[in-house]
């Protein structure tokens, strides 16, 4: 029997094989050196039928503990927002799950209208001209900001404020050297960002990327620090969460050039990390700067609105080595489900999610009836507390007793043993707090 | 159709949410919010309506044949769906603790094992989230492997294809080196007699897809690595064309050093209308000590993540790459098991059936057997009948296909690149033939029918000069121009594309 | 709409299809019929900043179709003393009148001899036969 995902028959092969002119399968790998032909069978393991897969990776995802099993408050960049039912449904569409890139434009008016959906929303949230398709996630598109704002600017150095997001600043400098581009960070101040430090460290700097809300959930004097990138010549970058954009003030209402961030909480699953879309909107002047696809507006033969691809003299398939990028493949469907996922919620809706984390935020905080980390600053869905003792053996009692109680940040910033980063989504209630204080006191 | 923006209306809301009885907590006022997004405002029925609708406008590989070349559009298996979706893989977080990961750190090893043995070299990382990202790891890790050696400073230059897909040119600048092309001989293979003049000790290495962009395996493939590796240098496999060759030929055994999968090609990750894909990259063991961060490292009983690699080049993404991509290639592979090379097998076979019936019809630049994939040329009918490729690709929608590639790769004119893929059966690609071969016909008879194609989709041929001219890239709402009417700027140009 | 085929009499001509006018110790420069032509509609002119230098035979700007991107070549070298701005915003204009509106820039050359060493317009119609 032929295998199940394979449509041909023996008679079929047979024929085929006569059409093709050669007398078996073998003969048409004749092109491959004698020397290169592998011999014998791949060493995998046997083959499993359908309810064999299911049993088997059911058994590994049953040695995980996931969000509905453990009352879970981590966050740090994954978020455990609702994701509404219809991105489920819309997203499983054949049509959507199993398409690729728009190239033929008349084969693909739906993908390329959702594309300019999400390209206007992503501009909308941000106050910015200008979206791509999506990036890969949210570290992908800050080294993507920074390789515009160098060749925008001609200058050789970014500056990532510490209070960025650790994995963001990691995968910055992995690959800066290629870029030719010096990174230089600036320390934070009692858990926010100095506009002067920052002003100083952005002389001759392209750009200056600084997150909003932070990694420690506290907001930022974002204004004063963009206008200290201005002030430098650099490019003010704010990596922002697109969930609290309903109540914080979009990145272009402030000053800044370019506004990124990882669009996980938009619309996706956790997912052990992904798949999962970065987004990145800039203003008009760097239109022909952008990385990746980026959908137009236009008409037909006959007049009629449709939408293409455009502007691809920026890309890898026609520019080559002087593309503004190497992406191809995106995010798409990804993004596809953040443009439900914010069609869903609307402009009301939005903006009660982050009421919602804000109220729980301040409730749990009072509750947990812990020192906080950085008391002076307002925060929006999560905030760093003292635990009293290392924050590892904290974890380790909290999810004996079914609760995961959030972040150690002593992961990445020395002399934090104590500091456990909590998050609140508005999946948590007052009740789910009230346990975890329960937890932590204990 | 209206943009979705279009059918907004205040007061309407899909969403519902918790309310809980907290005090309100204000964000400070210099940093609130002073206008709310202008997102749709649409009830649930109008949004699953909406997409509903632009579904329908969008040709998937479950709506029939998409012989899109070296973008490998084989079926996705729906059990992958559901596997994906169950809770403990789908609403894990990332930063769970290991001990409450440990069948998804079990997958990921897996995975790297498998993938592994597939190309025959050492180590997997499974972190890039594209093939290009894999490409831009891969450069990189040569030029950590050249530093190391304290020859990072003279081997500058990597050599790439005239073939190659556009990436592959753009990862070279983007990881700082120099490019070197080098052209194809006329049987399609890479020109020795430039590399053996060319390559040195200034060399980093090489970037080849092997089955080419023209689906022809390169015959000289061992002395290709010889010249590299005698100098020194290093070979990248982009893996692009991986589901010609699984069982049959492993990269390494040709000599590539380093190789990217995509495993949104090979291994059925669903395309998703542009992405997700994923990257992973192995490479033979002098490169090991130089990859990402972390490592899935594992005994078969025990799984962890080894962050402890003092020679890393660091992180390429974030945490450990598209987790669930990979849950529907180990799956995907593990359907098949030692069997892969049926896989590979069938997609050769197809292609050379659909290339043995077409060639009398369509030019064929290079005459010999393919493999998973060819190229064939419409410059036939462009010089009889003034017909081009775009318009035999517009004119295979009116027969319900999606095109092949087209004006790719740049050294055939008037290119049309065919890649059926296993999953297909014979009678799909007769009916695919036969509408070739009845374009070809009507090119003669009838050339206008085929310029003025497609004539049966939800749109014309659009014209893309307009597009590119007024870059309206969001809806401005309001100030929304509206350029229906107006004179066409343009006519349809040569789509050409990157895989 | 683009313009007939045409070479003019009075212009230098260089082998990557630029054309030159050179006028005392100053040249108009722009691209030749068959340069527009293989390109397409263009949309889009990346000028030089007035006042830079320009080398022979190198690049000194891009001009974009919606397949492609070509590079402009300097036929003479010299200084940038004026950019056509008006194609910035219509850059149709150099498939429309290639050799009068759809100028490209002004350049004072640095040195005018270097004006012999271009070709005349049987030289470069013959160029184009072997093309």
């Amino acid at each position: 029997m032929a295998h199940q995902y394979l449509s041909l028959t023996d008679a079929d092969r047979d024929g085929m094989l006569e059409a093709i002119g050669v007398s078996s399968v073998e003969d048409l790998f004749r092109d491959v050196p004698e020397a290169l032909r592998f011999q014998g069978e791949l060493d995998l393991e046997p083959a499993l039928s359908e309810p064999e897969l299911v049993a088997h990776l059911s058994e590994l995802a049953a040695r995980n503990v996931h969000a509905g099993q453990e009352l879970s408050f981590l966050g740090a960049g994954i978020y455990d927002h609702y994701v509404p039912a219809v991105v489920d449904a819309i997203l499983s569409r054949g049509e959507f799950l199993t398409a690729y890139t728009p190239y033929q434009p008349e084969m693909s008016q739906g993908t390329l209208q959702a594309i300019f959906e999400y390209q206007t929303a992503i501009c909308e949230l941000t106050g910015m001209d200008v979206s791509n398709a999506s990036g890969y996630d949210g570290p992908g598109v800050a080294a993507d900001a920074c390789y515009v704002a160098k060749h925008v600017t001609g200058r050789g150095k970014v500056v990532l404020c510490e209070t960025v997001n650790p994995q963001v600043r990691q995968v910055v400098k992995t690959y800066a050297p290629g870029f030719g581009v010096e990174v230089v960070e600036v320390a934070h101040r009692n858990g926010v960002t100095d506009a002067h430090e920052l002003q100083a460290a952005a002389q001759d700097a392209a750009c200056v990327i600084f997150a909003q809300p932070n990694f420690f959930g506290c907001l930022e004097a974002a204004p004063d620090l963009a206008a200290a990138a201005n002030d430098a010549g650099a490019l003010p970058v704010a990596y922002v969460d697109p969930v609290s954009l309903g109540v914080l003030e979009a990145p272009g209402a402030y000053g800044c050039a370019i506004a990124i961030g990882e669009g996980q909480g938009a619309g996706n699953y956790q997912a052990y990390g992904g798949p999962h879309y970065g987004f990145i909107a800039a203003r008009r002047d760097f239109i022909r700067r952008m990385p990746g696809r980026i959908v137009g507006e236009t008409t037909d033969m006959a007049g009629e609105r449709g939408y293409v691809l455009t502007l691809q003299t920026r890309e890898q398939h026609i520019r080559r080595e002087k593309a503004t990028h190497n992406i191809t493949t995106n995010q798409t469907l990804l993004a596809l489900g953040g443009l439900i996922h914010l069609s869903w919620l609307g402009p009301q809706g939005l903006r009660d999610v982050g009421e919602t984390c804000l109220a729980l935020a301040e409730y749990a905080k009072e509750r947990l009836d812990l020192p906080l980390v950085f008391p002076e600053h307002a925060t929006f869905k999560e905030f760093a507390v003292h635990a009293g003792r290392p924050a590892d053996d904290v974890i380790r009692a909290a999810r004996e007793q079914g609760v995961h109680p959030g972040y150690a940040l002593r992961r990445d910033y020395q002399g934090m043993e104590d500091a456990l980063l909590v998050c609140v989504t508005e999946k948590r209630t007052p009740a789910d707090i009230d346990r975890l204080a329960e937890v932590l006191a204990a | 159709m209206k943009l979705i923006y279009e059918k907004s209306k205040a007061g309407r809301r899909a969403s519902t949410l918790p309310h809980y009885d907290l005090p309100k907590a204000e964000v400070p006022e210099e940093l609130r919010r002073k206008r709310a997004p202008r997102l749709p405002e649409l009830s649930e029925p109008e949004v699953v309506r909406h997409f509903s609708a632009l579904a329908t406008r969008t040709f998937g590989i479950d709506t029939g044949f998409y012989p899109l070349g070296s973008c490998t559009m084989k079926h996705n298996p729906r059990v992958n769906e559901r596997l994906v979706n169950l809770p403990g893989f789908r609403d894990l977080h990332p930063l769970q603790d290991e001990d409450g990961a440990q069948g998804a750190l079990e997958l990921m090893w897996r995975l790297q094992e498998i993938l592994a043995e597939v190309v025959g070299l050492d180590a997997v990382s499974l972190q890039p989230a594209a093939g290009s990202q894999g490409e831009l790891t891969g450069l990189m890790l040569m030029r950590a492997y050249f530093a190391d050696r304290g020859e990072s400073d003279r081997r500058a230059n990597v050599f790439v294809a005239d073939t190659a897909h556009g990436t592959n040119p753009a990862s070279v600048t983007m990881a700082g080196f120099k490019l070197q092309k080098v052209g194809t001989d006329e049987r399609g293979n890479l020109d020795l007699e430039f590399l053996r003049a060319n390559v040195n000790d200034e060399t980093a290495g090489l970037m080849l897809t092997n089955p080419s962009t023209l689906g022809l395996f390169d015959e000289s493939i061992e002395e290709v690595a010889r010249i590299f590796h005698d100098a020194g240098a290093l070979l990248y496999y982009d893996g692009a064309n991986l589901n010609a060759v699984c069982g049959i030929s492993r990269p390494g055994d040709m000599g590539f050093d380093i190789v990217h999968y995509n495993l949104h090609k090979t291994f059925s990750q669903p395309h998703g209308g542009g992405g997700p894909g994923a990257g992973p990259i192995a490479v033979r063991g002098i490169l090991e000590p130089f990859l990402p961060v972390p490592v899935v490292a594992g005994n078969g009983e025990r799984y962890r993540f080894d962050y402890d690699r003092p020679k890393t080049i660091g992180k390429v993404r974030g945490f450990y790459g598209p987790f669930g991509v990979f849950v529907r290639s180990y799956a995907f592979i593990r359907s098949y098991g030692p069997g892969l090379r049926e896989m590979s097998e069938a997609a050769v076979l197809n292609a050379n059936y659909l290339l043995a019936r077409l060639k009398g019809t369509y030019d064929l630049p290079f005459e010999r057997l393919c493999m998973h994939e060819f190229v064939l040329s419409a410059r036939n009918l462009k010089r009889e009948h003034g017909v081009s490729a775009l318009d035999v690709a517009k004119r295979l929608m009116d027969y319900g296909y999606h095109p092949p590639t087209i004006y790719f790769p740049l050294i055939v004119p008037e290119a049309l690149m065919i890649e059926p893929t296993e999953t297909e059966p014979k009678e799909a690609l007769d009916g695919f033939i036969q509408a070739m071969h009845a374009i070809a016909r009507e090119a003669a008879e009838d050339p206008k029918l085929l310029k003025d194609a497609p004539h049966n989709r939800p749109v014309r041929r659009l014209d893309e000069v307009k597009a590119a001219k007024r870059a309206i890239v969001r809806y401005q709402f309001d100030e929304h121009p509206d350029m229906r009417g107006e004179p066409a700027e343009g006519e349809a140009v040569e789509a050409q594309k990157g895989a | 709409m683009a313009a007939d085929e045409s070479y003019p009499e009075d212009l230098k001509y260089h082998q990557e299809h630029d054309w030159a006018r050179v006028e005392g110790d100053t040249a108009t420069v722009g691209v030749t019929w068959y340069a527009q032509d293989a390109l397409g509609e263009i949309v889009h002119y990346e000028p030089p900043e007035q006042g830079s230098s320009v080398a022979k035979d190198e690049s000194y700007g891009e001009v974009e179709s919606v397949k492609a991107v070509s590079d402009l070549v300097a036929p003479l070298s010299g200084e940038v003393v004026e950019v056509n701005q008006a194609l910035v915003d219509a850059p149709e204009t150099i498939n429309e009148d290639p050799y009068g509106e759809g100028w490209l820039i002004k350049i004072r050359l640095s040195d005018s001899s270097e004006a012999d060493g271009l070709m005349d317009v049987s030289a470069y119609r013959k160029l184009l036969e072997e093309t």
